[in-house]
């Protein structure tokens, strides 16, 4: 396998790139929070984001999408980390509708899957029920009634739950009082009556939400994947939120490398005690060691993006390398905004500065979707020790 | 020609050639070294490096003209990935072929590649390196061994330390003082010369770890052609610096060795941290210490990214050309992993790591203890971590030296 991108992934890099430089500054993220944007995203870069195709990069053409496989979504997450853009591609293109993909019917696919790719219909994947990643534990039910399911529970961290038009929900099937081990996914329509929907403002100023479910009805048709054993929908689900680890961690990545390039700019132009702070041994050599720290990040993400794309690969081999590159990006995303701060001293310390915006997405991404220490645990349990 | 027929041609060829017993684990003490007085232990690793010297497939890439392979780097790979395919131990390990070949190649003068080249791809001639001297370590520009002219050649004095099989070795390529006026970097040679001349005298020196892998050198009105002389007078240090380039890549391989077999039998328990680790405490499917489990899984995940990164690197470098100053990132980074390795092999093993000789231990437990021992070289060999670090502060994130700023203010 290499782990070189070919030649229409690095032009799409390219473009996306440039696209960021020029149309989604930093400056946007700090708008959107000084004017308390109701959405928390900017409408015109997201629509410009689709007429691009963006949506469509890793979702099959016979569902509306390019098909052009998930290293082409990774590069394009990676640069709009750079400049901390703030949108529905995560939530809505990485996670729902890859949710949808791995459960969904034909007849679902067809129906939700182009509605994503126009940018008509904003997804929200809702799986977590603790504070702290635990994939394991869904208690949210959803019992059988006639003509469908009656979904009750609590949903949290959901990213952009506030403004999706579907939210993708994570539940265990109750028939007759014999609760299903299994996992199965509903879509529910945002205007559902019983489902309350909670806006939390983040620290890292993108918005998630709190979901409570009371006696939601919803359709057959909504349900996902009924068909699917429950062996297998827990590890299709596990697929689910593997996909989206390798998507986010490659958006950190992207972070990360701006929060080291700002950090690189300031030690060669601060002077103290006349000299160039960046000729002093004791930044250099942190310095040094970060630009290693994330060459390893940037393989590790390579090498994950290019798994989910062989069509080899398995469950198993997925859910490896996603962990392992989850839990090196997390730390090294946590040393790097760490010392980013610290090494522009006071001035790290302000508001008007960006650094600021670097240290606070970093800790909601190390944590979303399981921090180093979930990993970490994850991959020493896959590798049998 | 076409890439499959140049795999189908290599595949068939391999069958052929590639004795049976060269397809088994590489063994530490039947490593080919080549050289003069070499002792072949398995009489197929002489047949074996016969036969792909011949071919020129020592060193694939070389021009066909001073005995390489004339491969272009696609074709390497291709041979590569055959070569691993069947499993097959390197033919012939030896410095030549990592270091000073392909310096040569870029800097010696036709004569040079002529006379030293083919030596190398046939494993005849045995190299070894002197580079460090007792005053200069980390600041190898500021070495003394002196080479003053004298006719048609160079009397060259002092001495070097560190100097990797110097007893073993048949020649030495050599940094030496030809200038003592101008910068220390601008009176610095590289030379070439047989360890049997007269006045090269060496003395092995004893490791913590009881080995004595390296040696002293000394140098007494030793005699060398002034022909020997590569790169020109006074150029040395391009070259030194170079040929340390292909030395960090070549020992950043130790970060990669998670995963090598010592044993030639049997897989090690040792070869595995977290096998080792569970062995010993007699746990079975998960490991009982959650300290260390987290600190394992922490270190392959490390490895694992490292081993990544090599890789891309690689193909990287392939696309431009050479190692490039990411060499001294995966130096830095593959010896501390190493490093890492071995302290958790300590960990995972307990009093049974503590051994230094004699009953009571296996070979394999006083094996570890020893090579953790050894692996506190990685760091300081071929440049030292911190060296590494500077190297890349300054060459590839464009910091500024302090020494530079501190003159210009004065």
């Amino acid at each position: 396998m290499s782990l070189a991108l070919n030649e229409d992934q690095e032009l799409l890099q390219n473009s996306a790139k440039n696209f960021v430089a020029q149309n989604a500054p930093l400056g946007l993220l700090r708008q959107l929070r000084d004017t308390s944007n109701e959405r928390g995203f900017d409408e015109k870069v997201w629509t410009q984001m689709v007429e691009l195709g963006w949506t469509g990069i890793a979702i099959e053409d016979s569902f509306g999408g390019f098909d052009f496989g998930y290293v082409g979504l990774g590069v394009v997450l990676e640069e709009t980390g750079r400049n901390l853009v703030s949108s529905p591609l995560i939530p809505s293109v990485l996670l729902g509708a890859t949710a949808i993909s791995y459960f969904g019917s034909d007849v679902q696919k067809k129906r939700l899957l182009p509605e994503v790719v126009k940018g008509q219909l904003l997804l929200a994947l809702a799986g977590d029920e603790l504070p702290i990643h635990s994939p394991n534990h869904i208690q949210t039910s959803a019992t059988k009634v006639v003509g469908g399911y009656r979904l009750n529970g609590n949903k949290t961290f959901v990213l952009d739950g506030h403004v999706a038009d579907k939210l993708v929900v994570v539940a265990k099937v109750d028939n007759g009082g014999v609760r299903s081990q299994g996992l199965s996914l509903f879509v529910v329509d945002k205007k559902a009556p019983g489902l309350d929907v909670q806006r939390t403002s983040m620290v890292d100023c993108r918005n998630c939400a709190n979901l409570t479910l009371t006696d939601v009805h919803v359709e057959e048709e909504n349900r996902l994947g009924s068909d699917i054993a429950a062996n297998d929908s827990t590890s299709r689900f596990a697929r689910v939120l593997d996909i989206g680890r390798i998507g986010v961690a490659s958006e950190m990545l992207g972070s990360m490398q701006a929060a080291f390039d700002l950090t690189l700019e300031y030690l060669k132009q601060r002077e103290q005690f006349g000299v160039l702070i960046g000729s002093f041994q004791g930044l250099q050599h942190r310095a040094a060691a970060m630009y290693s720290e994330i060459e390893l990040c940037r393989s590790a993400v390579r090498g994950a993006l290019f798994e989910l794309d062989n069509p080899e690969s398995s469950n198993d081999s997925v859910a490896r390398i996603a962990s392992m590159t989850k839990a090196k990006v997390s730390d090294v995303a946590k040393l790097v905004s760490n010392e980013a701060v610290q090494m522009h001293g006071g001035i790290g310390m302000t508001d008007e500065y960006d650094v600021g915006f670097y240290i606070k997405r970093a800790r909601v991404a190390q944590q979303f979707l399981g921090d180093a220490a979930f990993h970490r645990d994850r991959y020493a349990t896959l590798n049998s020790f | 020609m076409q890439l499959s027929a140049f795999r189908t041609e290599v595949r068939s060829w391999l069958e052929t050639n590639c004795p049976k017993s060269m397809r088994l684990p590489a063994v530490q003490d039947e490593v080919v070294w080549g050289g003069r007085n070499f002792q072949f232990k398995n009489p197929d690793s002489k047949i074996w490096l016969e036969r792909m010297a011949d071919k020129g497939w020592t060193c694939p890439t070389w021009p066909e003209e001073f005995g390489g392979g004339g491969l272009s780097k696609e074709e390497s790979i291709v041979l590569s990935q055959e070569l691993s395919r069947i499993n097959a131990r390197p033919a012939l390990t030896s410095f030549g072929i990592s270091m000073l070949g392909p310096v040569l190649l870029e800097s010696a003068s036709y004569e040079q590649k002529l006379e030293h080249i083919p030596k190398i791809v046939r494993g005849e001639i045995r190299w070894c390196q002197g580079y460090s001297e007792p005053g200069s370590g980390s600041d190898l520009a500021s070495l003394a061994t002196r080479a003053l002219v004298d006719g048609d050649d160079y009397l060259i004095n002092g001495s070097k330390v560190w100097t990797s099989y110097a007893d073993k070795a048949d020649w030495i390529f050599c940094l030496v003082r030809t200038d003592v006026e101008g910068p220390k970097h601008a009176g610095i040679s590289f030379i070439l010369f047989d360890m049997e001349t007269s006045g090269v005298s060496t003395k092995p020196i004893q490791l913590i770890s009881g080995s004595s892998p390296f040696c002293e050198t000394f140098f007494d009105d030793v005699r060398v052609p002034a022909k020997n002389l590569v790169g020109g007078v006074n150029n040395g240090w391009a070259i030194a610096k170079r040929l340390l380039q292909h030395e960090r890549t070549m020992i950043s391989g130790f970060g990669l060795a998670d995963s090598l077999n010592s044993d030639p039998d049997h897989a090690s328990i040792m070869d595995k941290v977290e096998d080792a680790a569970m062995h010993y405490r007699g746990d079975s499917g998960r490991l009982s210490d959650p300290v260390l489990r987290d600190e394992i899984a922490q270190f392959k995940i490390d490895s694992e990214a490292f081993a990544l990164t090599s890789q891309r690197s690689l193909e990287e470098s392939k696309k431009g050309q050479g190692p490039t100053a990411t060499s001294s990132m995966l130096k830095n980074y593959g010896c501390e992993l190493n490093k890492r390795r071995y302290e958790l092999l300590l960990q995972a093993l307990g009093s049974c790591a503590l051994g230094w000789e004699g009953s009571g231990f296996k070979s394999e437990e006083l094996t570890v203890t020893r090579e953790w021992l050894r692996s506190k070289a990685n760091s300081i060999e071929g440049g030292t971590s911190e060296v590494q670090l500077n190297v890349i502060a300054k060459r590839v994130l464009g910091l500024p030296d302090i020494l530079n700023m501190r003159k210009s203010r004065d």
